[in-house]
């Protein structure tokens, strides 16, 4: 890894020739009072001080609708893999973990070639909380810093950045910092104290156990009225589902063109909290009850993909269900905790 | 879009085109299709798996193999109950259909050999069980008894007549049936499927027993097949699930953990026992 000091100054000179390069380039930018990741047109739209994005990068990573198939008359497909090469400017660590996650899902097992073929044309420049959100529990999660995933980690110390390049994608992005120095011993000390401060800041909500409990916590609690309680007041808009950096479930459907023939096969973002998410045909729904569904994401998160992921918490802190749930019931922080209440820590 | 970035790992989402060889309404919503792949390949399953049935613009769905591997082709029956059903209803002979897998998990076909085989079917359940039962009948030889039970709501939703007709003659094995609603061309039995399971009970306990049909009937047959000690880890259950991809990713398929597109959809029942959202 190699690491190095530019000014601000100097970084936006650098944003600026990103932008002029032949890649795409999105990053974090204002929209009236929150942020969103969007393509970026001036370094100086680009606000690393952001506290968390409306959607996280998870909607250029897998997007909310992707075509998979072209299809023809006679049953005959092409497959159609997207991937223009990008640079995601500007996530942060917790969603840099949320994507980690999700290259692993989508390349063991059965190989997703259209995820992964656009994730490796994307190049992601994380950087380091500046501001926390206010519902931000991270440090909760172990995910207020991440070691691993990004080509290049910016930490704001003030009037630079600290940069490493950790890849060589993030090594030939360097060549575009000229006036990169490297870091001296004060800005790599400044770069530990932003990051040491945010595994305790970054913690709105506490979680009363270590992440690597939930499992066992969960397993002992699938009968418990806090489910019933929490869903009763579920509008099962799936907004929890949609913000969620983690949740990558799919609906596949088909689009056909104007000569009634040929088409697409694509797949679009479905969520475990709407009504019809486990209706089979002939309407049976084997998830009837708002608390089933509601129960079913928090199991997911806390339980069924950390066993498919070598233990790792569906669920990286990033605080967005809380902040979208209108009902004020996603809360996995509260809903863990009132579950540790009664559950005794064997 | 770049065409150089199209990798060399192969598309799990791409089906293969099938043309239909013979199709024919088993009753008056079930239609039955035989396929064969293009390009005279044969798909290579067994028994229980499933495959994603495709018409392009109109969509895909997870749907039972109903024929066995030891015959040509691929067998299948489609109810008529939603969009992409009722559109393949309307196929002819010689029409094509795209076909993914096959996928899921297979009946215990070798650990079934030398014991005494229980076939419980409900409704279109004899669907799955048929491929099943199909490769026990082309390997006699290896199996004990054969009992197939099977329960149908009405007379005229009945399936596989011809070839329930030509089972009852055989020797090598037992096949009853009962219809829900007394009908007057019927002069068999007349009950739930449940009712049937007193006859056979004796036979029960050292067989390795097989269920399939619509989820309203497990219990009632499990809390049967418990009451004469029939062990759990002797039952198999086959479930069906909403299904987009069929390889684990889409989500729609879980029970709490279990995804039924890759640990099911044949279930040993012991080990889904404890599952609550199973049924």
């Amino acid at each position: 890894m190699s690491v190095s000091t530019v000014s601000k100054d100097q970084f936006k000179q650098f944003v600026e020739a990103l932008i002029r390069s032949d890649q795409r380039v999105v990053g974090v930018q204002q929209r009236n009072d929150r942020f969103v990741f969007d393509d970026l047109a001036t370094a100086d739209a680009l606000r690393l001080d952001y506290d968390v994005t409306i959607l996280s990068p998870r909607k250029y990573i897998l997007p909310q609708k992707e075509p998979l198939l072209q299809f023809a008359a006679g049953e005959s497909y092409t497959p159609v893999h997207e991937g223009a090469p990008m640079v995601l400017l500007g996530v942060h660590p917790y969603d840099m973990a949320s994507i980690n996650q999700m290259d692993q899902l989508f390349s063991q097992d059965e190989y997703d070639s259209h995820y992964m073929n656009r994730r490796q044309h994307i190049t992601v420049i994380a950087c380091d909380v500046v501001t926390p959100s206010e519902n931000v529990f991270a440090a909760s999660m172990g995910t207020a810093t991440v070691e691993k995933g990004y080509d290049m980690l910016l930490t704001d110390i003030g009037d630079a950045y600290v940069v490493q390049a950790a890849t060589d994608k993030g090594k030939a992005l360097t060549n575009l910092m000229p006036q990169a120095r490297p870091a001296s011993e004060a800005d790599l000390d400044k770069c530990r104290a932003v990051q040491e401060q945010n595994q305790q800041k970054l913690n709105q909500h506490v979680l009363e156990c270590k992440p690597s409990y939930l499992p066992k916590l969960l397993e002992k609690n699938y009968e418990h009225p806090v489910w019933e309680e929490k869903a009763r007041l579920c509008y099962s808009c799936g907004s929890c589902n949609q913000v969620c950096p983690t949740c990558y479930c799919f609906d596949v459907q088909d689009e056909v063109n104007w000569d009634l023939k040929s088409g697409t096969r694509y797949r679009a973002w479905d969520g475990c909290l709407l009504e019809d998410f486990a209706t089979v045909a002939g309407d049976h729904n084997f998830r009837k009850n708002r608390s089933d569904r509601f129960r079913h994401r928090l199991y997911r998160k806390g339980k069924y993909v950390p066993g498919k992921i070598d233990g790792q918490i569906a669920c990286v802190g990033c605080g967005r269900c809380i902040t979208a749930c209108t009902s004020n019931i996603a809360n996995p922080v509260d809903v863990y905790n009132q579950l540790m209440k009664r559950t005794d820590i064997g | 879009m770049c065409e150089c970035c199209v990798s060399n790992e192969k598309d799990i989402y791409l089906p293969q085109p099938a043309t239909i060889t013979k199709r024919r309404m088993l009753n008056g919503t079930e239609l039955f299709l035989h396929l064969e792949l293009d390009g005279g390949k044969e798909l290579e399953y067994m028994p229980g798996q499933f495959v994603e049935v495709s018409l392009a613009g109109i969509g895909e769905a997870p749907i039972s193999i109903s024929s066995s591997p030891t015959q040509k082709g691929l067998e299948l029956v489609i109810r008529n109950v939603g969009t992409l059903t009722r559109a393949i209803h309307k196929l002819q002979v010689g029409d094509k259909l795209g076909v993914r897998g096959p996928y899921g998990s297979t009946y215990p076909v070798e650990q079934a050999k030398g014991k005494d085989l229980v076939f419980i079917c409900g409704g279109i359940g004899l669907v799955p069980q048929r491929s099943f039962i199909r490769y026990v009948l082309d390997h006699r030889d290896s199996y004990g008894k054969v009992t197939v039970l099977i329960g149908t709501k009405c007379f005229e939703m009945r399936l596989f007549r011809e070839e329930l007709a030509m089972w009852e003659e055989r020797r090598d094995m037992r096949v009853m049936e009962t219809i829900d609603e007394a009908h007057d061309c019927w002069s068999g039995n007349v009950g739930v499927v449940t009712t049937l399971i007193p006859k056979i009970e004796k036979d029960l306990p050292g067989s390795l027993v097989s269920i399939c049909g619509p989820p309203v009937m497990y219990k009632f047959v499990l809390m049967a097949l418990a009451e004469v000690d029939v062990p759990q880890d002797s039952t198999f259950v086959n479930l069906e699930r909403k299904m987009k991809c069929g390889v684990g990713k889409c989500g729609h398929c879980q029970i709490n953990q279990y995804y039924v597109c890759q640990e099911g959809p044949v279930f040993r029942y012991s080990d889904l026992a404890h599952v609550p959202e199973a049924i």
